[in-house]
């Protein structure tokens, strides 16, 4: 196979990284998906549920806000370790990859309802006031104003979101999680292999850089603001 | 073009009075306001805002009432009561006899389709295109994907922007934009068209094509217009009829024709000095002073409201009189499609040969205000 360390690392490890990649890769995608599909609604809840607003509801988004907040303001060490009984009603175990996952979108989900409900925040209220004009229901207004002229903005959140997963993912070795961060720890650190060390931070770089172009390419083509 | 007045006595004939354009006094109201309040909560304090107080008005079907105001003075309120973007602290609001204020939000949605709204900023969405901004009120009433094709594209027609469907809002200039808000305001067939400042964000020419198309619609679609505005000038150029609203309060209402020629508040005169012709050069109005002085000459405004010229009413009021009579300004314009003058001159200001002026003029049924001084 070709060797894509170009000779500098033995072949067992670049097995280890490509590996650990996958790992990394399988946890912030499962993460990010189930993450999004609970704090995008949540998102949009805490956006439209002040007083006054779509779905007025001043307690619940108040409530709702110090929960997502209490969440977010959790290390998240802590909270893999916080919410092993969860994870192991959910995962079946506490320990592996897919047990991280549960952790991993249990921190994901606060941060991208906040994310969303930002973005969704800066929709003109005057587009509100227009679909409210011509009848839309409050969900209509959702689905077809708010939801389509905040994507860009949402797009550039789940990107930042997918590259804090990438950092948060690097710390479920703690639960035997894998991934890069556990390899980078393992050899790179306990082992006294700087190598591997310097080989992870190279590939999270690099996935990092390719998830940022990737989201900033989307949400341009999306956004249709500027004239060009 | 038009017979010299001669200034005897028995021979003075009463300018025919403003044509009204009685079909359209006589025509039912579509929009009522009865007793209409609206009290705010002020945010953060027990204090309240009387947003608007004791508003009664009827805007006749397939009219266009303005109403102006100042800043604050409760335009927005106002126009939004009539949608149920706002609900009225008391009184009733109704549209073609249907009780706005007493629907449940469900009717208030369907009722919504019947009333279009444009706005100051014409809130489009920027990431539809034209075609798709003008669909979305018809997405939001479930019309299916094929009419609504057929629907949109008329619209667009009868804006101007054919050639602009597949284009997105930032692709536009500003009088584009509204044209599309326009349309899409259109989609829904409304009886009736809420215009809030639909063109106080737009240059003076592309206003006056706004203000075209909304004579245009108006008259085509006859279609209800209440549009709301800062200028004297959007009243002129569209509006049948005027409300002059101050304080929450409407201090003055009637025909456009009838307000300019006789405006009976101060808010309305004020209103009415902005445009120009109606006030005073500045550097005569720096000079100006209030009370007569030896040497001093008078300066008079003198509205026309009849079909007459000014000219000869002028010049033979200077030889009857032997007074010299100096045009500092003189504008004829046409407002509700009748001729309106007004003319600003100085005569010397002795006491006599003021009242003898004011007299003669009086005598015309033009009307003479002594505005002061020089
Ligand atoms: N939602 C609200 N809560 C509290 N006060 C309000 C609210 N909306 C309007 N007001 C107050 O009611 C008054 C009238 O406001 P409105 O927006 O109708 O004025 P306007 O004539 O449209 O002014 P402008 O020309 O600046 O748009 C103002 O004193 C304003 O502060
Ligand atoms: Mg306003």
């Amino acid at each position: 196979m070709f060797d894509l360390s170009f000779g500098l690392l033995p072949p067992a490890i670049v097995d280890l990284i490509i590996d650990a990649t996958q790992q990394t890769l399988y946890m912030v995608a499962v993460s990010g998906v189930l993450g999004t599909l609970a704090g995008l609604p949540l998102g949009v809840f805490l956006a439209t549920s002040r007083k006054g607003e779509l779905f007025a509801a001043p307690l619940a988004n108040h409530v709702l806000g110090l929960v997502v907040n209490a969440a977010r303001s959790t290390p998240f060490i802590i909270l893999v370790v916080a919410i092993i009984p969860f994870t192991r009603l959910v995962a079946g175990t506490s320990i592996g990859t897919n047990a991280a996952i549960v952790p991993l979108t249990v921190a994901a989900a606060p941060f991208i309802a906040r994310l969303i409900e930002a973005a969704i925040r800066e929709v003109d209220q005057g587009l509100v006031e227009a679909a409210r004009a011509m009848g839309a229901s409050p969900l209509q207004i959702v689905a077809k104003v708010l939801l389509p002229e905040a994507l860009p903005a949402i797009t550039l959140a789940l990107t930042l979101a997918a590259v804090s997963l990438l950092g948060y993912s690097a710390m479920v070795g703690a639960v035997g999680g894998g991934g890069l961060g556990d390899l980078g720890i393992r050899f790179g650190y306990q082992r006294f292999m700087p190598e591997v060390m310097a080989a992870v931070v190279i590939v999270l770089i690099l996935l990092v850089q390719g998830v940022q172009t990737l989201g900033d390419l989307i949400a341009r083509r999306l956004d249709k603001r500027s004239r060009s | 073009m038009n017979a010299p007045l001669i200034l005897s006595a028995d021979q003075v004939q009463t300018p025919s009075p403003a044509p009204l354009a009685p079909a359209q006094a006589a025509a039912r109201p579509i929009i009522r306001f009865e007793k209409v309040a609206k009290i705010f909560a002020a945010r953060g304090s027990n204090a309240q805002v009387a947003a608007l107080s004791d508003i009664t008005l009827d805007v006749p079907e397939g009219a266009i009432l303005g109403v102006i105001g100042r800043s604050g003075a409760g335009k927005s309120t106002l126009i939004r009561l009539v949608n149920g973007l706002e609900r009225a602290t008391s009184g009733r609001v109704t549209v073609d006899g249907v009780d706005i204020s007493a629907l449940d939000e469900k009717a208030l949605r369907a009722e919504r389709r019947s009333i279009g709204m444009i706005f100051q900023h014409f809130n489009l969405l920027a990431r539809r295109t034209a075609f798709d901004n003008v669909a979305l009120p018809l997405e939001i009433a479930g019309v299916p994907r094929r009419e609504i094709k057929a629907r949109v594209e008329p619209l667009l027609e009868l804006v101007g922007l054919s050639d602009k469907r597949d284009r997105y809002p930032a692709e536009l200039s500003g009088g584009q934009k509204q044209r599309v808000g326009i349309a899409r305001a259109l989609a829904t067939r409304p009886r009736v068209l809420l215009s809030d400042e639909a063109t106080s964000a737009l240059d003076p020419e592309t206003t006056n094509q706004i203000l075209a198309l909304l004579r245009k619609v108006n008259s085509e679609l006859n279609l209800t217009v209440l549009l709301i505005t800062h200028e004297m000038a959007v009243i002129k150029a569209v509006a049948d009829r005027v409300a002059v609203i101050d304080g929450g309060r409407i201090v003055e209402e009637g025909a456009t024709y009838d307000v300019f020629a006789a405006p009976q508040h101060a808010t309305t005169r004020s209103f009415l000095s902005a445009l120009t012709g109606q006030s005073l050069p500045p550097e005569l109005a720096d000079r100006l002073k209030p009370e007569p002085a030896e040497g001093r000459d008078a300066v008079l405004r003198i509205v026309f409201t009849g079909t007459h010229a000014s000219d000869p009413v002028l010049s033979r009021v200077s030889r009857l009189l032997s007074v010299d009579v100096n045009i500092i300004q003189a504008q004829v314009d046409e407002i509700a499609g009748a001729p309106f003058g007004v003319i600003i001159v100085s005569v010397p200001g002795d006491a006599a040969t003021v009242s003898a002026v004011v007299g003669a003029v009086e005598r015309l049924h033009l009307s003479a205000e002594v505005l002061g001084y020089v």
